[in-house]
Order: structure tokens, then C-alpha cells, then sequence
């Protein structure tokens, strides 16, 4: 009895003081505000983020809100005046689990919270739901890591994208592989996720317009790790190369059960299997593989973002970061230019600006889409991808001379 | 035939992953009538022991199996504990309780334990350190890891162990005194507290075992990968017959082997272009060698789903199920 009537006393006590907290703090900024009137007011300006941060690619995620949260810190730190105001960015970050419905629901709440900006999403199956949600908001959305063709083909003016499409992305590893080991028969695998099958499909149309066979497609959903059905399969076509739309966390144990099959095929993949990871997920079996990234890999990006993102986080970008941080400082760059923060009054700006970002100059297309955008194509060796050549505007550099072209 | 055969080795090995998952809830099932839904989490949680322990000795250069018996011999106790732990604090208090609240429970304490696990060891996808040499030997044209054939033997071993420990020794004549009433047996002198939390015990222990299988087998692990397993085993139990330990083991391969030539198989069966008047309808897909797959291999998660269905629909009890009535 006591002991209850014990805690009852302190469950009251402690709501009592937590209500008397809220209450106090409540009218502070209120009674401050008129007395400083000289002093230009702050404008809190409000730019979302959205990125898996759980799931099979948190990492990359969390690697693209880095990206984003370096941006905003160095502007603030810039101390920019937008309208005659202290501007003051504040990054919303959330979490999307890599799940369409999860997607929408946070691009609402981005949208009820009044963002003026949106960064993401980082998978192509969470971008394409929600963009509608941002367009009738009129709300921008910049994505640094969306690859699939339809994000920007909806029409919407309020969506870019600062990567590569997979309907360039595909052509790209798949012409390369074409080219490099010319194989009879190749065997296309998805992950039945937007982005899986958006890549798939365009590497299977360019593998077929150079008269390469393909086998009838094979899919897997992004979830799966044992492939051994599909790879037993796949052993008896005997195919030259095997290409998979999908990401490390599937592609790994993908390749190493084909190894142990005794599949002797080239494995290539899409941007979403290209890290350093599938070493790691699949061991010595991953040695050789061939992949393709959108744009250029992070070491290439500028000296300055890269020196200011290891010494702000500790750890080198993975992959899309100097993307997501372009992808920022575009919209604050647009906000700058046209002098407000209200959407209405910068998305004309955005469209239309060049800008020189840590991953090279950035103009948007009609579409939305940027303008040249590069491919680099990657190798696994010793445990480490290594860039080994870049397509640009349907032209195959290899990697050396790419970086001499960028000036360096 | 050499892919036929690769598919049912697959299939075999999969297969007695499922069998020896299984049995801990045939076993739980058998005794308290409770589906222990927390049971795929145990399986996770002995992966993840077992790839703590493994990475942290890694540089003490044992050699490979000793790390690998190492990580075993911490994953079992722990998995031990964890049953127990579930057993004393989730279902002890329910016993009396309509059959719908453990139930209930063992989905949350699922919930509890997978969300421990992600804030113990991260939400990312883990990879399991390969430090056993895989061999690869060719049979008939199909091919064989030595990781393949370790979880055959050791599957087939623990199931052995356990027919042995169930029909043969005391705590085993319990058990089934236990299942078949446990007043009475309470009567004759059974300690029922001690048999039924043995019971958990031992069905961790197995699960313990098949998570460090499973972990070794694809190289990687995840917070999330005993409930996808755990449920295609339960899909064993109920196929075999639940409540039934043989029927577990029939059923656990069984399951395997269907899901793997089902994998296999329903892409080539399901090409609408080969069947003719079918292909008429389809010329703009089917032609020159084109296809039209209804349904790939990425419905291989959906097989044990529907073979559980049919077994409910067509044979409540089961494959081996005796006592039809209140059974799944």
C-alpha cells in the first residue's frame, strides 16, 4: 500500500514539474522578442531530409543525411541574410526504412511541419510516391541518389535530381561489359524493387540492341539472401556474365552462392551492390566484379568537401554524400539568389542555375534531371572497388584520364 | 538431372535448418499447446552471440573451428537463458489464461526481443566472418559445400540426440507424461515447472545451433532474419504435424526441398509462351524467343505459405499428426 501510494506521489510529482517546464518555456521566446528589436529577427528556415536510417542500407543513408547536414552547418556558419533576416537552417531528418508507405507518410509530416526544401529521398521506390505529395505543396525536392527514370518523367517542377538515371546508368555497365568481356549470354537479376527493375530493364534493352542474348529475367525481392535456387538455375543456362538490379545487402550473398555453385560467370551490378561491402558480405567471391556508381565516386568530389566531411563526422563519405551535400546547398544557393525562402519565389531560381558543387557543375534539364551527368564504372580488387572508367555523354573514359579532365 | 540434384542438395540443406528450428515448436507445442512465435528471434539472437564471440577472438589466432565451437559453445547458454527467461517471465503466469493471451504474448515478446537485438547489434546487415575455408566438391555434377554437409551431419546428429534424450531417459518420459496430461502427470510425482521450462531450454539450445548454421551458411545476418525463418518452420511443425517431434524433422526437410524446387521450377512453368494458344494471346511478348513469367522465383518465401494452408485446409493434423481435434 505504501509503496504504491509512494509512487503515486512521485508519478504527480514528476508530471507536476514536467508541466511547469512546458509552461515556463512556453512564453520565454515571447517576452524576448520585443526587446531586441534592432537586432535582425532570425528566419528559421526548414529543409527536410529523408533516408533509410534502419534497415539492410541504413549506412548509405545515414551516409547521405552526413551529406546534407555538413551543407546546412557550413551555412549557418556562413551567417546568410535572406529578406533583410538572420537566416538560420534547421535539417529535419527522417527516416523512410526504405518502405514506399513509410515514404509518403514522413513526406507529409515534412510537408505539415512547413519545409521549404526537401533533400532525398535516397531510394528511387520511396522518391516516386512521395513526390506527388511535395509537388502539391509546391515544395522542392532535390534527390542525391534516386536513380530510377520516372522520378523526373512525372512532369512535376518541383522535383530534381543532382545523379545519373539508370537510364543512363544502365546503358553504361552494360555497354562496358559488352565491350570489355564480350560475353554470348547474359543473365539478368532484379530485386522487384522500382529501382532493380528500372536498371534491369535498361541494361537488358542495350545488352540486346548489341545482339547479346539474355535469358528470361530472374528476380528476387530485396529481402532475400538465399539465391541458391536461381543461381542453380541460372548454372544450367551456363551464361557468360550476370548482371543484378539490386543492393549490397542482397547482391552479396548473391555472388558468393554463384561462387559456390560453381558459377564462373562476371557479376556486375548497379550502383546499390557498388561499396566496399560486398567484400565484406561475400568474401573472396566478390574479387572481379564489375559495377557501375551514378555519378562520380566520392574520392573524386571536391578536396574541400571531402577534407571538411572527414574532419566534421570522422569518417570518409560512402557514396552519395557529396551529392546530398550539393543537393542542399543548392537549394540554399537558390534561396540566396532569390533573396526568400518561400518555395513560390526560389523554384524558378533552381531550375535555372548553374552551380559549381563538390561533384562538378550542376545545371538542370527540363526534366529536372542534370544536365551530363557521369558514370564510373568500378572493379573489385584486393577488397576495394576501384574506379576503372567513367562514361560521360556516351563516351568511355578510363578513370586516369577522367580525373586529368576534371583538372587534377 | 545435374541441376535437379543441385536443387534438392539445396533443398536438403535448407531443409534441416527447418527441421532442427522445427522442433522447438513442435516441442513447446507438444507439451503447453502454446506457438511460441518467439521462437525464429531465439534463432536470431544465437546467430548474433555467435558472430559477437567469432569476431571478437578473431585476431587471437585460434584455428577456424575452434572460434567457430567457441561461438557455438556461448550461443547455446545464452539462447538457454533467453528461453528460459521467456518461459519463467512471458509464459509461466499465463498458464491458466484463456489460450488467445500467450499467444499475444509470445508475438510481443518476439517484438521485445528483435528490437533488443537491433540496439545491441545495429540494424545493419552483419556480415558473418568467413573464416572457414569453403570447399567445394562436385558430385554428379553438382556441387557440395563443406558447409552444406556440416549442417546435414550436425542437424541430423542434434535430431538423433534429441529422439534419443525424449525416448529414452527420464526428463523425456516427463516430457511426453507432461503432453499427454499434465495433471496427471503432476499426480505421479512430475515436476511440470521443471519439465516445461526444460522444454524451452532445449528447444533454445537447437535454435542456438541453427542460428549459427544459418549465419555460416549465407555469410550474413540481420535483426530481422528469425522471423521470416521463424515462420517457415512453424509452417514445418504444422506440416509434419505439430505437437508431433518426427513429424517435425519430416516436415522441416520436406518444406526445404519444395521451396527450393519450387524456386526452381516455377519460372519455367509459369512461361505462359509455351503454351501455345496462350502464346497466340501474348505474340507481342512471346515473340522471337521472348517470355512471359507469371510468377518468378521470387516467390520462393510464398511456398511454405501456401503448403500451409493446404495442410490446414486438406490435413489439420498434419503429415504425421495422429490427434486430429484441437491440432494447429
Amino acid at each position: 500500500m505504501t509503496h504504491s501510494k509512494l509512487a503515486l506521489t512521485w508519478i504527480a510529482a514528476v508530471v507536476t514539474a514536467a508541466l511547469t517546464a512546458c509552461g515556463e518555456q512556453k512564453p520565454a521566446p515571447k517576452a524576448e522578442a520585443p526587446k531586441a528589436p534592432p537586432a535582425p529577427s532570425a528566419l528559421e528556415i526548414k529543409i527536410g531530409h529523408v533516408a533509410p536510417l534502419t534497415g539492410g542500407i541504413a549506412h548509405l543513408g545515414k551516409d547521405n543525411e552526413n551529406g546534407a547536414r555538413l551543407a546546412i552547418e557550413q551555412a549557418n556558419e556562413a551567417k546568410l541574410m535572406i529578406d533583410g533576416q538572420a537566416a538560420k537552417f534547421v535539417l529535419i531528418a527522417e527516416d523512410d526504412q526504405a518502405d514506399p508507405k513509410v515514404g509518403t507518410t514522413v513526406a507529409q509530416k515534412l510537408v505539415d511541419s512547413k519545409v521549404v526544401g526537401v533533400v532525398g529521398h535516397l531510394n528511387s521506390g520511396t522518391s516516386i510516391p512521395a513526390s506527388p505529395l511535395y509537388h502539391q505543396a509546391g515544395i522542392p525536392v532535390i534527390s542525391g541518389s534516386a536513380t530510377n527514370p520516372k522520378l523526373t518523367e512525372q512532369g512535376f517542377k518541383t522535383q530534381f535530381r543532382v545523379v545519373a538515371r539508370d537510364d543512363q546508368q544502365g546503358p553504361a555497365i552494360a555497354s562496358f561489359l559488352a565491350a570489355e568481356k564480350k560475353p554470348k549470354l547474359v543473365a539478368v537479376i532484379d530485386d522487384a524493387t522500382a529501382y532493380g527493375e528500372g536498371i534491369a530493364n535498361e541494361v537488358e534493352k542495350t545488352l540486346k540492341a548489341a545482339k547479346i542474348k539474355v535469358l528470361p529475367r530472374e528476380k528476387g525481392t530485396d529481402k532475400t539472401t538465399d539465391w541458391k535456387a536461381v543461381l542453380t538455375k541460372l548454372k544450367g543456362r551456363k551464361p557468360d556474365a550476370v548482371f543484378y538490379g539490386g543492393m549490397d545487402a542482397t547482391g552479396g550473398p548473391l555472388v558468393k552462392q554463384g561462387r559456390e555453385l560453381g558459377i564462373k560467370a562476371v557479376f556486375s551490378f548497379g550502383d546499390g551492390a557498388c561499396t566496399d561491402e560486398m567484400t565484406k558480405l561475400a568474401g573472396p567471391a566478390a574479387e572481379g566484379l564489375l559495377c557501375s556508381q551514378a555519378g562520380i565516386p566520392p574520392q573524386a568530389a571536391s578536396k574541400a568537401f571531402l577534407a571538411a566531411y572527414k574532419k566534421r563526422f570522422n569518417v570518409d563519405p560512402i557514396l552519395y554524400a557529396p551529392f546530398t551535400y550539393d543537393a542542399t546547398n543548392l537549394l540554399i544557393e537558390a534561396m540566396k539568389k532569390a533573396n526568400s525562402a518561400d518555395p513560390a519565389k526560389y523554384l524558378a531560381g533552381l531550375a535555372t542555375n548553374e552551380f559549381a558543387g563538390a561533384t562538378g557543375k550542376i545545371a538542370f534539364d527540363a526534366k529536372g534531371d542534370r544536365k551530363d551527368a557521369e558514370i564510373t564504372i568500378f572493379t573489385m580488387k584486393g577488397g576495394k572497388i576501384e574506379p576503372i572508367a567513367v562514361v560521360k555523354g556516351g563516351a568511355t573514359l578510363s578513370y586516369a584520364d577522367f580525373l586529368k579532365a576534371m583538372g587534377g | 538431372m545435374d541441376i535437379f540434384l543441385q536443387q534438392v542438395i539445396n533443398g536438403l540443406t535448407l531443409g534441416s535448418v527447418y527441421a532442427v528450428v522445427a522442433l522447438g515448436y513442435t516441442m513447446v507445442y507438444g507439451i503447453i499447446q502454446l506457438i511460441n512465435f518467439a521462437h525464429g528471434e531465439v534463432v536470431m539472437i544465437g546467430a548474433m552471440v555467435a558472430f559477437s564471440v567469432i569476431t571478437a577472438l578473431a585476431g587471437a589466432g585460434l584455428p577456424p573451428l575452434a572460434l567457430v565451437l567457441l561461438g557455438v559453445g556461448c550461443a547455446v547458454p545464452v539462447c538457454m537463458l533467453v528461453g528460459y527467461a521467456m518461459e519463467r517471465l512471458a509464459y509461466r503466469p499465463l498458464r491458466r489464461a484463456p489460450r488467445l493471451a500467450p499467444l499475444i504474448t509470445a508475438i510481443g515478446v518476439s517484438i521485445i526481443l528483435q528490437h533488443l537485438a537491433m540496439l545491441v547489434w545495429t540494424r545493419n546487415v552483419i556480415a558473418f566472418p568467413q573464416i572457414i575455408q569453403t570447399e567445394i566438391y562436385t558430385l554428379a555434377g553438382a556441387t557440395v559445400t563443406s558447409v552444406q554437409l556440416a549442417i546435414v551431419a550436425l542437424c541430423v546428429t542434434m535430431m538423433a540426440g534429441l529422439a534419443w534424450l525424449v525416448y529414452r531417459t527420464r526428463l523425456g518420459t516427463a516430457m511426453r507424461a507432461t503432453a499427454q496430461n499434465p495433471q496427471v502427470a503432476g499426480l505421479m510425482g512430475v515436476d511440470i515447472n521443471r519439465v516445461i521450462a526444460a522444454t524451452f531450454v532445449i528447444g533454445a539450445a537447437l535454435a542456438a545451433v541453427a542460428g549459427v548454421m544459418v549465419g555460416t551458411y549465407y555469410g550474413i545476418a540481420q535483426y530481422t532474419m528469425g522471423s521470416i525463418l521463424g515462420l517457415k518452420a512453424f509452417a514445418a511443425a504444422v506440416l509434419g504435424g505439430i505437437g508431433n517431434i518426427p513429424g517435425a524433422m519430416v516436415g522441416g526437410v520436406l518444406l526445404g526441398i519444395v521451396e527450393a524446387l519450387g524456386a526452381g521450377y516455377i519460372g519455367d512453368l509459369t512461361d505462359l509462351c509455351q503454351y501455345g494458344w496462350l502464346a497466340g494471346l501474348l505474340a507481342e511478348h512471346c515473340a522471337e524467343g521472348g517470355h512471359f513469367i507469371l510468377f518468378g522465383s521470387n516467390y520462393q518465401d510464398v511456398f511454405a505459405f501456401v503448403v500451409l494452408i493446404l495442410v490446414l485446409v486438406f490435413r489439420p493434423s498434419g503429415l504425421l499428426g495422429e490427434r486430429v481435434g484441437d491440432r494447429a
